[in-house]
């Protein structure tokens, strides 16, 4: 009979290769088990359901007026932009870390200047890229907080990070990325879709 | 000592033959098949067009209809959403709980595991055995459901049925009659309302097919490892002697 | 295996006893070499508790121990969360599969004798273990807020309400409302996930201990470390659980998990023995279902408690059931002094103790039976001469196993 026993080289070929086999089943078998209590904290058809996405009028919203929408959880920009703040997108890209949104932060469609599918409306995850504060509307220029170089934009109270009138991030400040612009689309004129590039995508 | 052990088995096995029915009327049983879409589908529409309006199906959502082949939203809207609502939400009846208790006594239950809670032959019985009884208030009453506060609201298809109590050998025995013809034959109105069972016991658990499905592959890779396991469970008992 | 390996197991050594505490419950723990089918229920029932416990951390992140929100938050359970049917239904088939190896497991030890010298406290902290998932039970079962969940507590939490004197005041404190409220919904709920299963747990590692200090039993019921060898010390009838027992309880395993995962995936409400159909109405605080009886693990006691029909000794039949069920548990921590048979294993016990075993098996399946079904003249009438069976059983035994004619016991281990 054998005595203290250990997995070592006195088994014989058999033996070894059922212990194997037997682990790697288990291993199997364990893994299996494992997924669905690993994708039961996905989120659930109830948050999927409340993700899901949200169609805004955007027909009584004024020149230069920002707009806060819910998607997700989280808040959503929509700003019509007047001629002169789209103005200050040009002038002010020598400041700014990446002014050609080479950054995967938006869709195709909005990797251009104003970052946007028409010039004038913006629609921007209010979230900043450092560590998830809302920043602030700040369209007065030349506050005396912001200085004198200040033509509008978005200004995050939690660590300073500045982004232009496009979400745009500043060069020498905490946010590493320009904000992010959630898929979106128009099913009119002046009906937007928020968190989808087609109503049957949704 | 070998009697005892398959006495004591028996035992084990003996409270699997008291699943039978309960007392009180027999009820017919109803052909269910969960895999046939069709007949899933057909119920699901025949359940928002008469069921929805007062009872909720509140734990389920519409687009959950997927696991019967309504995967496409826009269908999903189109055939099953009367209320205006998004195919993410969940089925909640047009009406207020407070306005069912006024209209009707009492709020109609939520419907989302009633098949679970009756069975789907008391559902297929009961939605068959509706009489005409001018003692109460709506007008109907139900041989499986005495006095039910619910009235018969498919009777326009069914047509109206009357009570018939015959007394045979000493004993009243109670059966229906279709007094005047609705716009389906019987047997139409049957199959009607087993497809609509049939939807309302997939209601009851939308997993109920995916659970079948993962339970065959589970069991295949369990006697396999049974196999495995067993030989190499012997092969270190051969040390034992 | 390698240097490496070993001087790093040398440097968890010095600061634990990892290899002595892994020899000393597995390489170098003798059990008896003998041992047969009832043997694998120990085991089994730490692979159920160990699923109770996380399926159960799954479940409490969905769930909401509110008496508003829970029904729904169980059926969001079923619906809406990935894979949040299969964890509940793990949950709820692994609490009736707790019962049925625990209650097998429990025989074992009745059959072979495992509750005598020395193993009177392990018998013991089993009985401990017993309460304790019986608690669980109780407060889990309460916790999808259903019909059967609802009546159900209200008939037990009832029972109290007997206690003479400070009944009434108890009732209320256990509840912390006049009736079953939310109030009770929300402290059950934290037993049934922080109190008790600590307790368990704790009760189980204590279970073990125990049981590697005074050894395993055996179905010969006789003492493998009386018989050692003389150079090694280690019993002639003993041999290592690992790799042994290991390699033969993984094959249990396998066997138990294809009938638990045949209930999970097949029928998970077991034809309404293991999910109840009225649980799946919500609770209705003014409408008790027609028919209420508890899960069937607890069916043999609830018999009881509703056998008493008559006042006895000033003490009014109400009192008495309850008495009557308490007892019906706790009876079976007296077996160690109430067994005084010279032998322990049923295979040398006389005919009269085989038979009387015999009885009480029928006496707890027709009481288990008779709890499920509506209680009529007859009924209630079988319901008292089974439960006197039972209590027979157990007050009877300390004659019947002196007189019972018994064989002698073999020196060494049979097969």
């Amino acid at each position: 009979m054998a005595d203290s026993f250990s997995i070592d080289s006195k088994m014989s070929g058999r033996r070894k290769f059922l212990v194997a086999a037997t682990s790697v089943a288990g291993g199997v078998a364990g893994v299996g088990i494992a997924t669905p209590f690993v994708l039961s904290m996905m989120p659930s058809e109830r948050a999927k359901a409340a993700g899901a996405p949200v169609e805004v009028d955007i027909s009584k919203l004024e020149a230069g007026m920002l707009l806060m929408v819910e998607w997700r959880g989280r808040v959503v920009w929509i700003l019509d932009r007047t001629p002169s703040m789209l103005a200050t997108l040009e002038k002010l890209e020598p400041k700014l870390a990446d002014p050609n949104s080479e950054k995967n932060q938006q869709p195709d469609y909005a990797t251009n200047r104003t970052r946007s599918i028409k010039p004038e409306i913006l629609v921007v995850e209010g979230i900043c890229t450092h560590l998830g504060c809302s920043p602030v509307f700040r369209k007065d220029i030349a506050p005396e907080d912001l200085g004198p170089d200040w033509l509008g934009g978005f200004f995050c109270p939690c660590h300073g990070s500045k982004f232009d009138l496009a979400g745009r991030v500043y060069k020498s400040v905490p946010a590493p990325t320009n904000l992010v612009v959630p898929p979106h689309t128009y099913l009119s004129d002046n009906v937007l879709l928020i968190g989808a590039e087609s109503k049957e995508s949704a | 000592m070998n009697k005892i052990k398959i006495f004591l088995t028996v035992l084990c096995l003996a409270p699997l033959s008291l699943f039978a029915a309960e007392p009180g009327m027999p009820l017919d049983s109803v052909p269910i098949y969960q895999t046939d879409n069709e007949s899933l589908q057909r119920g699901a529409e025949t359940f928002v067009n008469y069921c929805l309006t007062c009872h909720g199906a509140s734990f389920m959502r519409y687009n959950r209809h997927r696991d019967i082949g309504l995967d496409n939203e826009a269908e999903v809207t189109e055939k099953l959403i009367l209320t205006g609502q998004k195919a993410g939400d969940l089925m909640l009846s047009a009406m207020r709980k407070n306005e069912g208790e006024d209209w009707f006594g009492v709020a109609p239950p939520d419907l989302s595991v009633i098949a679970r809670a009756k069975g789907a032959d008391w559902l297929y019985t009961y939605l068959r055995a509706f009489y005409r009884d001018e003692s109460t208030v709506s007008g109907w009453n139900n041989l499986v459901f005495d006095r039910v506060a619910m009235p018969h609201v498919l009777y326009e298809l069914q047509g109206e049925q009357e009570l018939v109590v015959e007394t045979v050998a000493g004993k009243e025995v109670k059966s229906l009659e279709l007094a005047k013809p609705g716009s389906m034959t019987v047997s139409e109105y049957d199959q009607y309302v087993a497809d609509l069972v049939n939807y309302m016991v997939y209601l009851s658990e939308p997993a109920a097919n995916d659970r079948k499905q993962l339970g065959i592959l589970v069991m295949i890779f369990l006697f396999g490892m049974l196999g495995l396991t067993y030989v190499l469970y012997r092969e270190y008992w051969k040390d034992i002697h | 295996m390698s240097k490496q390996n070993n001087s790093f197991l040398e440097w968890i050594d010095k600061r634990f006893p990892l290899v002595s505490t892994w020899k000393e419950h597995f390489t170098e723990y003798y059990a008896p070499k003998n041992f047969n089918f009832w043997y694998f229920f120990g085991s089994l029932a730490l692979l159920v508790l160990v699923n109770q416990l996380v399926t159960g951390i799954f479940l409490t992140m969905s769930y909401k121990p509110d008496s508003s929100l829970a029904f729904a938050s169980v059926e969001y359970i079923m619906r809406d969360v990935e894979f949040g049917w299969l964890i509940r239904y793990m949950h709820s088939t692994g609490a009736s599969m707790f019962f049925v190896v625990v209650y097998l497991h429990m025989f074992r030890g009745m059959m072979y004798g495992s509750y005598r010298k020395p193993r009177e406290l392990l018998w013991l902290i089993g009985m401990a273990i017993f309460f304790v998932l019986m608690s669980l039970a109780f407060t889990g079962y309460i916790l999808p807020w259903g019909q059967m969940s609802y009546w159900g507590a209200q008939v037990i939490v009832s029972m109290f309400e007997a206690i003479p004197f400070i009944g009434e005041t108890l009732h209320n404190w256990i509840l912390g409302d006049f009736m079953l409220s939310d109030a009770a919904l929300n402290r059950f709920f934290a037993y049934h996930v922080v109190t008790l299963p600590v307790l368990i747990v704790v009760l189980v590692f204590v279970h073990i201990i125990a049981l590697h200090e005074v050894g395993s039993n055996n179905p010969d019921g006789i003492e493998i470390k009386e018989n050692k060898n003389p150079e090694t010390k280690i019993p002639v009838d003993g041999i290592p659980f690992h790799p042994y027992y290991t390699v033969k309880d993984i094959f249990g395993v396998v066997v138990f998990l294809i009938v638990f995962c045949g209930i999970i995936f097949f029928a998970p409400e077991m034809g309404g023995y293991f999910l109840e159909h009225n649980n799946f109405i919500p609770a209705d605080t003014l409408k008790t279902p027609d028919h209420i009886a508890p899960v069937w693990y607890f069916t043999p006691y609830y018999s009881m408690l509703r056998a008493v029909t008559v006042n006895f000794l000033w003490v009014d039949a109400k009192l008495w059931g309850v008495f009557l069920m308490v007892a019906g548990v706790a009876i079976f921590c007296f077996l160690p002094w109430l067994d005084r048979s010279p032998v322990k294993s049923i295979r040398y016990k006389g005919p009269i103790f085989k038979f009387a075993l015999t009885l009480f098996v029928i006496s707890f399946f027709v009481l288990g039976w008779l709890g499920t079904q509506q209680p009529t003249p007859l009924y209630t009438l079988l319901a008292q001469i089974f439960s006197v069976i039972y209590f027979a059983f157990f007050i009877l035994m300390p004659w019947y196993s002196k007189i019972d004619k018994t064989k002698p016991e073999p020196k060494r281990v049979t097969k």
